[in-house]
């Protein structure tokens, strides 16, 4: 007759007593620690709360709202929907100039505003100019989360020289207000177009740097393979989208899938993970992923510069904008993924709602699915491949 | 699949939870019945041919005129196309069911309709605050919004 | 260098003597200190494309001594809830770790602090209380993150010690003898003496032994950077993750002694190399610029020269996680070092 072995009546209730091997029982807890607000890697104002077991994460729950700024209440207190555009900028301050562009060709699909082709192209400049830029911060801080200092500096050098040319054309360097419905606010100035072409050359070199000095180092792959692996299935059911959903393997870009402007006329190609160093949708992918959209922005770019018609920016910009009752919901690929905006307008001169579908705020959401098992380390560079942007988590 | 098939597959399954649709608006839109949205959106996210993964944005609205709703647009990755689901309530009895089981996306989503304008989605897991912190009174969002005098001793509005 | 005081009437046998010859040490290090904190800005800056400071002095030169004065006039923050003599302790007790390894370090053929026939045993041992320090200074801050860091930092230590000590068994093997002075007597003949171009031995012996010794001598630069706690070893102190480790509840002079504690093990770390594998005090051209004072210029030149490539390696690399850092050292260098060991003792004996 087997034996039954009655327990010690401690270990029906407490969970947290374990038996070993030697069959006593030792009392181990987790521990619940904060890793921000302040933190220098959460890239801003997030609270995670850790429940760890060592070093090991047995959950995550992550706290946001610290950076609420109410913009979908601003907005329908507006008295003009050109007045809601340095409030969209201020969401993803990183990518200013694609949150411009989101809500403004949101407006105009809603009152049936087609602009001249000049702006067109124009958008399609200054949008994928920023996305290099917003992708140079995200590598670069991930590289610092990592510990290569490095690459972060040379990151920033070569973005000033965007930022540079987003203040010869509107005078600011990070908020743009630029981009508004039915145009833009000003005209690219004589000595743009070279300049940018100059910077496509300079940067195509220093891409290859970046790729020797961090993407292909030993030490960097093995900090960030196989860590933080987004299937693609739950990349899609969490609604994930841009370089989070494309390294997961996931062949999807709105500014082919879905598209808008004239990206359509232009060559490119969509870069998607192939998990070369990993398991496909780990942080590598992700980094990849984004380190080969800048070189297909570069493309984009120097095809745009050489067929920039003529013609006058602010022709299309109504004067009153008064669209119907209706709604509509445009997104858009920014360099963190899809940003969309609803808008339901009443047929006054101010929206009645304003929702702004921000992709840090989407992405965000899928961090505890995937750092379940892994260490504090990983989980560092699993919050800095997600590439989140308070601003926007928050709004 | 147009929206007008998407509309008929739905109007045979479900019959009279498909309460109203406008299929020449510029974004065709189908409203559901608000305790059957769940359904609704597990089939469309079942179905093979409809295949509905990929939930773009939860919003919800505040009519104006007593009613709370929630717009769903689901987009497939599959078939590339796109519908959007209406699903409205009562002011003063806010609920809706949720579909945070369906789409992991939605959890959060619903948290912050829940948040910023106090509807109640019956079957979501954890439905709590997400972007105002945990003791804030009221939901900004709504039209009738008063903001709170003092919080946690500070004064609010300055 | 002891002779020399001696004869100074003053000193002569008294305890004098012996406090001066251990303070000598203090002054090379805080000025080695100052030196290698504006080495470390500027090396780091041109390697990141950018000036560092150029006003405090031409080109920053001033700007180690503005830092100290910073921080002695800093407020000293103790958390209301921690150990307020183990927090004022463990600084100290790390720095005396660090400082205890200059005793047996030869500065020259004239100097060294004490010429112990253990001293590579001694400096192996002393550098383990610098564990208990950090251990200290985690524990004693009632800050969780600052003991994750403490617990990461001693697991780390105490690892590597285990591959420095093996790769420093290789060159005690090649030299026969554990005193540092003996060991630099015997790389005296010029560079092709160095131990880690196989020592002074005959000539098919010393081929056959030079893969092993170069092995060795960049596992200890490994171990040494380990030990010291810096990229790509410095998760410790990994500012992304631990905001500071198990430094972070210190401030003003608690923090400056923890600073200059690092500093001097990076100097310790290199000189141990220096002296062992690189020739110590000996010139490279033998006899050519030799002598007690040229000695101490070599020592120097070496030893700063290693503690560049360390500051080099930690602006280019990133760092390692500490799982990976523990598997490193332990089924790594350790089996590495094994081989070398064995491979130089067969080679030797035979």
């Amino acid at each position: 007759m087997p034996e039954t072995r009655i327990l010690p009546t401690e270990y029906v209730t407490d969970p947290n007593l374990r038996v070993t091997s030697s069959g006593k029982t030792i009392r181990s807890e987790e521990m619940i620690i904060n890793m921000g607000p302040q933190h220098p890697s959460t890239h801003g104002v997030l609270r995670l709360e850790l429940v760890l077991d060592g070093e090991i994460v047995m959950d995550v729950i992550p706290h946001i709202g610290y950076l609420h700024r109410c913009f979908e209440k601003h907005a329908e207190h507006m008295t003009n929907y050109q007045q809601v555009i340095p409030y969209a900028d201020r969401m993803d301050y990183l990518a200013s100039m694609n949150n411009d562009w989101a809500y403004a060709l949101a407006v105009e699909r809603l009152m049936k505003i087609e602009v001249p082709e000049r702006v067109e192209y124009i958008r399609i400049i200054m949008a994928e100019l920023q996305r290099i830029a917003s992708h140079l911060v995200a590598l670069g801080t991930f590289g610092i989360d990592m510990g290569a200092f490095t690459p972060f500096l040379w990151m920033f050098r070569d973005r000033e020289k965007i930022l540079d040319l987003f203040e010869m054309t509107c005078g600011a360097r990070l908020l743009y207000n630029y981009v508004w419905v039915g145009g833009v606010s000003h005209d690219l100035p004589s000595q743009f177009v070279d300049q940018a072409k100059a910077f496509c050359r300079y940067l195509k070199p220093k891409i290859k740097e970046y790729n020797d000095l961090l993407t292909y180092n030993e030490i960097f792959v093995r900090r960030t393979a196989n860590v933080g692996v987004l299937p693609a299935d739950v990349a899609i059911n969490y609604a994930c989208s841009g370089p989070m959903l494309r390294g997961s393997g996931v062949n999807w870009d709105l500014r082919r899938d879905d598209p808008y402007s004239l990206y359509h006329t232009l060559e490119w190609e969509v870069q998607v993970g192939k998990g070369e160093v990993g398991t496909v949708g780990d942080c590598w992918d992700r980094f990849i992923v984004k380190v080969r959209e800048m070189e297909e922005s570069l493309r984009i770019i120097e095809q745009a510069l050489d067929r920039l018609p003529e013609g006058n920016v602010q022709s299309a910009i109504p004067k009153r904008i008064r669209p119907e009752a209706g709604e509509i919901y445009v997104r858009t690929e920014t360099p963190r993924g899809e940003l969309g905006f609803y808008i339901i307008s009443d047929g006054t001169a101010s929206p009645s709602r304003v929702k702004a579908r921000g992709p840090a705020f989407v992405n965000l959401s899928v961090i505890s699915e995937i750092s379940k098992g892994a260490m504090i380390a990983d989980l560092v560079a699993i919050v800095g491949s997600i590439d989140i942007v308070l601003g926007e988590v928050d709004r | 699949m147009n929206p007008s098939e998407i509309h008929e597959r739905l109007t045979s399954t479900f019959g009279a939870a498909v309460v109203d649709a406008k299929l020449d608006a510029a974004q065709p839109w189908i409203q559901i019945a608000p305790d059957k949205i769940d359904q609704v959106c597990q089939f469309l996210a079942r179905e093979d041919d409809l295949a509905f993964d990929y939930l773009m944005c939860l919003s919800g609205v505040d009519y104006n005129n007593g009613t709370l709703g929630v717009v769903y647009h689901l987009s497939s990755i599959r078939h590339r196309h796109k519908i959007v689901l209406k699903a409205s309530c009562a002011k003063d009895a806010p609920h809706v069911a949720s579909v945070s089981l369906i789409w992991g996306t939605a959890d959060w989503h619903e948290r912050e309709a829940f948040d910023l304008m106090g509807i109640i989605f019956d079957g979501h897991p954890d439905l709590r605050r997400i972007l105002l912190p945990a003791d804030w009174e009221g939901h900004p969002l709504r039209k009738d919004y008063k903001v709170q005098e003092f919080y946690n001793g500070m004064r609010v509005p300055y | 260098m002891e002779e020399l005081l001696r004869s100074i009437p003053i000193l002569g046998e008294s305890i004098l003597l012996y406090l001066v010859l251990a303070a000598l040490p203090l002054v090379f290090m805080l000025l080695y200190a100052l030196v290698t904190v504006w080495v470390e800005m500027k090396v780091s800056a041109h390697i990141q494309d950018r000036l560092a400071y150029m006003r405090t002095g031409p080109h920053g030169v001033a700007q180690p001594i503005a830092d100290v004065l910073k921080l002695l006039q800093k407020e000293n923050t103790v958390p209301a809830t921690a150990d307020k003599f183990l927090h004022a302790l463990s600084p100290y007790l790390v720095f005396a770790g660090t400082y205890g390894a200059f005793a047996a370090i030869p500065f020259s053929s004239a100097y060294i602090g004490s010429n112990i026939d253990l001293g590579v045993f001694y400096l192996v041992a002393v550098s383990s209380i610098v564990v208990v320090g950090i251990l200290m200074a985690g524990w004693a801050s009632n800050n969780k993150w600052s003991l994750f860091g403490a617990v990461r930092s001693a697991a780390q230590i105490i690892s590597y010690e285990i591959p420095a000590a093996l790769a420093i068994l290789v060159a005690v093997m090649i030299s026969e003898s554990l005193n540092l002075q003996v060991v630099s007597r015997l790389q005296q003949g010029g560079i092709q003496d160095w131990i880690v171009f196989g020592g002074a031995l005959p000539l098919t012996q010393k081929l056959l032994v030079m893969p092993f010794t170069i092995i060795a001598f960049l596992m200890l630069l490994i171990a040494g950077i380990a030990e010291v706690n810096r990229t790509p070893f410095d998760l410790p102190e990994a500012e992304s993750e631990l905001v500071q480790g198990y430094n972070t509840e210190y401030s003003g002079m608690r923090f400056a002694v923890f600073y200059m504690a690092e500093y001097a093990n990076m100097f310790v770390v290199a000189a141990i190399a220096a002296s062992l594998f690189l020739g110590g005090w000996a010139s490279p051209f033998g006899e050519f610029l030799s002598g007690p004072i040229w000695g101490f210029v070599w020592i120097v030149a070496k030893g700063m020269f290693i503690v560049f490539v360390q500051i080099w390696v930690r602006w280019t690399l990133p760092r390692l996680r500490v799982d990976q850092l523990m598997y490193t050292a332990w089924k790594v260098m350790i089996p590495a070092l094994f081989l070398c060991v064995f491979a130089v003792g067969l080679i030797l004996v035979l």
